[in-house]
């Protein structure tokens, strides 16, 4: 029998539809179960400190709208589990994601009293599940998606904006965190700022003296082994007792020198957590920028000092433009460590959203503590993706 | 013209290049034969300073390396490796215009030098200016290689085994390319390989080095019929000696008068190849003609097989 060769592939080739178990399709699956039929979707609390009254998802809406959110999201696990085309599995998760965020707001307005402005609504553990098996669901499809780095950037961008509109909007307003939020917005932009601020001063500064030095251990390697073993030895010290540590000579530099004193320099407050901060960043910076150094062929030194390029051509020329993606690798891990790390900050005095995490820990208010953690988290995560994209750019061409 | 006199490199107890002193005539091909350890890419980096020298010097034109600043003297000198060492975040363009950059030339003269180069090594400006050296074959790496080399005009060109990493096909190739460039602006190449083929196919003299030292230095034609010693009778093959000799003459020096039936055989053919088409024709003698297809007269086996004699 003659079987034409398109005829062949055509068989070969899985349908459009195909079922086709999926592993991490199934814990997604189990995750959005288990908050579904097993945890309240919200918490309503008569005030900020009181204990909460757990709702689940059918008490927290409008009967029919909380009946189709679930119809809804059980055809999403059905997808998470049976479907493996990625871009199936990534339409899923986003349009299960551009339910949930707005239903949470709504779910706020549906259960406060409309008596009472002290009422806090609060996403509770069905949410978060659901959050975090659709995110994880997006993120899966993504990678499977394999997008190039302007792709990945595009998507940041649109995820940004379609978060912002949705706080604009209001549909958020009477959820908790944004009530939080609402209620000390001047002091929440300016511990973001101030937060930035201790992560991108400290690492500005790493780059500034680690990029050099890494250059100069590339060149005297007993320099290197003599560096590299100092900064690890620092790398070891836990922030809160490197914090401690600066606080004994920067006082007494603020006591003893006037100057020190008018530039801001205290034992306590900013100097000691961006110091702190810029000695755990020279480490990935210095032993990125030998490492990077190090990994350029002998073989295209070699063309290059043939050709009769300068030592200083070689460097600017050749080598630091071969390292550059490494040293951004470098440059990346920091920058996320750092707007974690700067969160102790809060703790002497330096300032940061670490302040609300600190505070909500002292009053038990989860609420505080989340409009701390969460807009790091976000941070961080925007950072690696933009980086990780600049560094597969600057790779990219010589792949 | 490049004078190496006495040059010297020691390290530590090992000497690496003992007392070497050769001459290389502007506009010929010098290669440099030997085992590896010979010393042979330690006498070559030694001509563009890589490698300082312990005692000797290197007459370029007559003038002292020495007294060229290392930088200068490097941009006068081309230089290709084996692997060629082309940057990896250049493209084809940016790679050819290296040293010509480095010496400020303008842009219109560079972008001009570039295109001329690119044409010259057989790879189209249009396709291969923009591309990076992972998207090219080896032998067009190579090519690239000795394009950015040649880029800044130098009257001299170093090449340490630039064509060890390529298949016999495209080295062939290379060889040739290179035998045409060399004719065309008369540079003189000093070149280093472990290859006794190529140093046949390209040395207008051979430097055959052993454990640092120059063993000999002379024509391929002296390699062969008066070797220096067992070493250098023994590299060049007791065996391949009488077919390396013929592939040395042209078929045009030994045509007799006559004329023979057959394909004609070109003039400019060597003799090794010239036996080698005989004895595939199973005849004795074929009629020679030149590039214009004019007959000169005949070549025979047994005129060939004169030239093949050891000398007496």
């Amino acid at each position: 029998m003659h079987v034409s060769p398109k005829a062949r592939v055509a068989r070969e080739r899985p349908g459009f539809l195909a079922l086709a178990f999926d592993r991490l399709g199934a814990l997604v699956a189990l995750m959005m179960a288990l908050a579904l039929f097993a945890s309240p979707f919200v918490t309503y609390r008569p005030n900020r400190i009181a204990g909460g009254e757990p709702r689940g998802l059918l008490e927290a809406l409008p009967a029919l709208a909380g009946i189709g959110i679930l119809g809804l999201m059980i055809g999403i696990a059905f997808v998470a589990v049976w479907l493996r085309k990625p871009l199936i599995r990534l339409t899923a998760a986003s349009l299960g994601l551009a339910l949930l965020l707005p239903a949470i707001g709504w779910a706020a307005r549906f259960v406060s009293p409309a008596t009472n402005t002290f009422a806090r609504v609060s996403p509770a553990l069905g949410f978060w599940l659901l959050a975090l098996a659709l995110g994880l669901l997006l993120a899966d499809s993504l990678t499977r998606l394999r997008f190039g780095p302007w792709e990945r950037l595009v998507s940041l961008a649109i995820a940004t904006t379609l978060l912002a509109i949705l706080l604009m909007s209001g549909a958020w307003d009477d959820v908790s965190l944004v009530k939080e939020y609402t209620a000390r917005a001047e002091s929440f932009w300016r511990e973001a700022e101030q937060h930035l601020f201790l992560a991108l001063g400290s690492l500005t500064a790493a780059v500034l003296v680690g990029l050099p030095l890494g250059i100069l251990c590339h060149r005297i390697p007993v320099l290197k082994s003599a560096t590299l073993q100092i900064l690890n030895i620092v790398q070891t010290i836990p922030s809160i007792a490197l914090f401690g540590i600066l606080m004994v000579p920067l006082g007494y530099l603020a006591a003893t020198v006037p100057l020190a004193f008018a530039i801001g320099i205290r034992g306590i407050g900013a100097a000691p957590a961006l110091v702190a901060l810029f000695l755990y960043s020279l480490l990935p910076v210095v032993a990125n920028t030998v490492v990077g150094l190090d990994q350029v062929p002998a073989l295209v030194v070699d063309a290059a000092r043939g050709m009769g390029l300068s030592r200083r051509q070689q460097l600017t020329q050749v080598k630091l433009p071969l390292s550059f993606p490494i040293i951004l690798t470098g440059i990346r891990i920091v920058l996320v460590q750092n707007l974690g790390l700067a969160t102790v900050a809060a703790l002497i005095g330096g300032g940061g959203l670490g302040t609300f995490i600190f505070q909500g820990i002292g009053q038990t208010a989860m609420d505080l503590v989340l409009l701390g953690a969460i807009p790091i988290v976000v941070m961080a995560f925007a950072a690696a993706v933009i980086l990780d994209a600049v560094i597969d750019l600057t790779s990219g061409a010589r792949a | 013209m490049i004078e190496i006199d006495r040059l010297t490199k020691r390290l530590g107890d090992t000497l690496i290049v003992d007392d070497v002193s050769m001459v290389v005539e502007a506009g010929t091909i010098a290669v440099v034969v030997g085992t590896s350890g010979a010393g042979k890419s330690t006498l070559l980096r030694m001509i563009n300073r890589l490698i300082a020298p312990t005692s000797g010097r290197v007459l370029i034109d007559g003038q002292d390396t020495m007294s060229i600043p290392e930088d200068v003297l490097r941009h006068r000198l081309g230089y290709v490796i084996q692997g060629n060492g082309l940057f990896p975040h250049r493209t084809v363009a940016g790679n050819i215009a290296t040293v010509p950059r480095l010496l400020g030339w303008d842009a219109k003269r560079i972008a001009r030098r570039v295109d001329d180069l690119m044409t010259l090594f057989q790879l189209d400006p249009a396709e291969f200016a923009k591309k990076y050296p992972h998207e090219l074959s080896g032998g067009q790496q190579q090519r690239v290689g000795v394009a950015r080399a040649l880029a800044a005009e130098p009257a001299l060109l170093l090449m340490d085994e630039p064509f060890g990493a390529l298949d016999p096909v495209i080295r062939n190739k290379a060889q040739e390319d290179l035998l045409s460039i060399q004719r065309r602006f008369g540079t003189t190449i000093v070149l280093v390989t472990h290859d006794m083929e190529e140093a046949f196919r390209l040395g207008d003299r051979i430097a055959v080095m052993d454990d640092a030292r120059l063993l000999q230095y002379g024509t391929p034609a002296e390699l062969l019929t008066r070797p220096a010693g067992e070493f250098v009778e023994r590299l060049v093959g007791t065996t391949e000696r009488p077919f390396r000799l013929l592939s040395l003459t042209k078929v045009k020096d030994v045509v007799e008068p006559g004329t023979s039936a057959g394909q004609p055989l070109d003039a400019a053919t060597n003799l090794r190849d010239a036996l080698s088409h005989l004895m595939w024709c199973g005849r004795d003698t074929l009629p020679v003609s030149d590039e214009g297809g004019a007959l000169l007269g005949r070549i025979t086996v047994e005129g060939i097989l004169a030239h093949a004699r050891q000398p007496a």
